[in-house]
């Protein structure tokens, strides 16, 4: 198990711009699919969680648009996007 | 309506590659990345292999903004509570033309974009590409943020995913197995710390990657790079490994682990992690590889899959750099012919046949099978630890001879799967 503080506190390191909606979404009805749970595992930022009801949330802060997601779980149940152009995480050294 | 000989989407390795190329040969060319400023989307582990592409932009290399010249080689197989390290040195790697650099993107990117605009490229950075325009089932121009903008051709040049291939109709979403995940963390040291360190002299550099026991079992490895003054440290993992094989255990839990082994800590002591970063990784090789043109568009760099895994080197840059060339010269035909169609533009996958890029990717074809083999990733790593560790020890009592000691783990059912291991490693 990673510490999610420390997970936390790494992605603070980043650099963030807001954008003005999430680019990524689970699509509606998807939220307890077994193909969304994979996307606990995978993410790098440990943005998607499964609450005491067995639905997966998913909190958008931190994406590292990776694109990992949206290979493990596929198009049926995320909605996937990059964020607007000038939002989202900007690589200081990459 | 805003028309141009040629769009670029996206401003990484391959589109700015392409851009400079044609901007050079005086195409009206319009670059679009959706970050503030290129590379600042990009992730590499990284290294770049200069020696295939030094002569395709012979002007490029006095100039650019590298790390360190690569100069020490290492892998070490790691076991649970052990590790075996090769490392290759010596004045061979230390003599001009160097072979490889370490890079970060965020720095060099930006050089390289600098480069490509003074050719005469028009750089358009914070602006996506939303969707293609197709007229009569060809690629005629793009969407960005509302505006229409129409070009002979385009050239998508958008990473790993490539949503504006897809989008064209020419590929589908990946699959879990041809692709992995890197996740990677920047570690500020001093340059005098690393040298001392690493044993390097000025701008020498390392690079060593790691494989066994890091993964559990799963494909993938770790990486080390020097850069000037930081340490890319980083591991990459299968994306169906992560999700299908035993055990399960979340991505950034495999980072920490590597990072904890006394092995690696030792290297990374003291300093400082500056950012965090992460990528999918195309590990698919040649069978995985995607539509490389369409009706007005050319595919380059990541977004045709064009990166390599070969064990001890992963490379992926240098196929960004050459496929986005080749792109332009495809281009350059396409113009002087006034043919922007498919038959005309599939002179891009010729041309990448008969250059290194899709020569490698045939000759490594089977390279992507072989690595992703549990006895590589596992037994072979436990085996050769135990076989040190008995070659080592000196107990309390007298020690085996040297040859029983070995014998003991080389059984001939053992060496009968070597053979077998042999002859499938014979493929790569």
């Amino acid at each position: 198990m990673s510490d999610p503080m420390e997970l936390k506190a790494k992605l603070g390191l980043d650099v963030f711009k807001p954008g003005p909606k999430p680019h990524i979404t689970i699509k509606p009805g998807m939220e307890k699919d077994p193909r969304l749970k994979k996307a606990i595992l995978v993410c790098p930022a440990g943005l998607y969680s499964e609450n005491e009801n067995g639905a997966v949330t998913l909190t958008i802060d931190g994406c590292l648009e990776c694109g990992t997601c949206r290979i493990a779980c596929g198009k049926d149940v995320l909605d996937w996007n990059y964020p607007d152009g000038g939002a989202g995480v900007q690589f200081r050294f990459g | 309506m805003e028309k141009f000989d040629v769009i670029v989407v996206g401003a990484g390795l391959a589109g700015l590659a392409a851009a400079y190329t044609m901007a050079r040969e005086g195409l009206e060319v319009i670059l679009l990345e959706r970050g503030d400023y290129p590379g600042s989307k990009n992730v590499t582990g990284g290294r770049l292999y200069v020696n295939p592409v030094r002569d395709l932009f012979p002007d490029l290399w006095d100039q650019a903004p590298f790390e360190r010249f690569i100069t020490h080689e290492g892998f070490s197989m790691m076991s649970k509570d052990r590790s075996i390290t090769v490392d290759y040195h010596g004045r061979e790697l230390c003599r001009e033309p160097y072979q490889s650099y370490s890079v970060l993107r965020s720095r060099f990117d930006r050089w390289l974009a600098e480069q490509t605009e003074a050719q005469g490229a028009m750089l358009l950075s914070s602006a996506k590409v939303d969707d293609v325009i197709i007229d009569n089932g060809k690629i005629s121009g793009v969407l960005t943020g509302g505006d229409d903008l129409h070009a002979d051709v385009v050239v998508a040049c958008d990473g790993v995913l490539s949503l504006i291939a897809e989008k064209a109709g020419l590929r589908r979403p990946g699959l879990p197995g041809d692709y992995a995940v890197g996740i990677k963390e920047v570690i500020e040291l001093d340059a005098d710390i690393i040298n001392a360190r690493f044993n390097l002299e000025g701008n020498e550099g390392t690079a060593r990657l790691f494989f066994g026991d890091i993964t559990k079992g799963k494909f993938g490895g770790g990486f080390l790079y020097t850069n000037k003054d930081s340490i890319s440290l980083g591991i990459v993992i299968g994306i169906k490994a992560l999700t299908d094989d035993e055990p399960s255990m979340e991505a950034p839990a495999f980072l920490d682990g590597f990072k904890n082994r006394p092995e690696v800590a030792a290297l990374i002591k003291g300093g400082q992690t500056v950012e965090y970063s992460a990528h999918v990784i195309p590990e698919g090789g040649y069978r995985s590889l995607t539509a490389l043109s369409g009706n007005g568009i050319l595919v380059a760099g990541d977004a045709a899959g064009l990166a390599l895994n070969l064990g001890v080197t992963v490379r992926g840059m240098e196929y960004a750099l050459a496929s986005g060339y080749y792109a332009a010269q495809t281009v350059l035909q396409a113009k002087d012919a006034g043919d922007y169609g498919t038959e005309m533009l599939s002179v891009y996958k010729t041309m990448l046949e008969n250059s290194f890029v899709l020569e490698d990717f045939k000759n490594f074809r089977e390279t992507p099978t072989v690595l992703d083999d549990p006895r590589i990733l596992s037994h072979y790593p436990d085996l050769f630890g135990n076989i040190m560790k008995d070659i080592y020890e000196v107990p309390a009592g007298s020690k085996n001879r040297l040859y029983t000691t070995i014998r003991r783990y080389l059984t001939i059912s053992e060496m009968l799967s070597m053979f077998k291991d042999f002859r499938k490693a014979t493929k790569i």
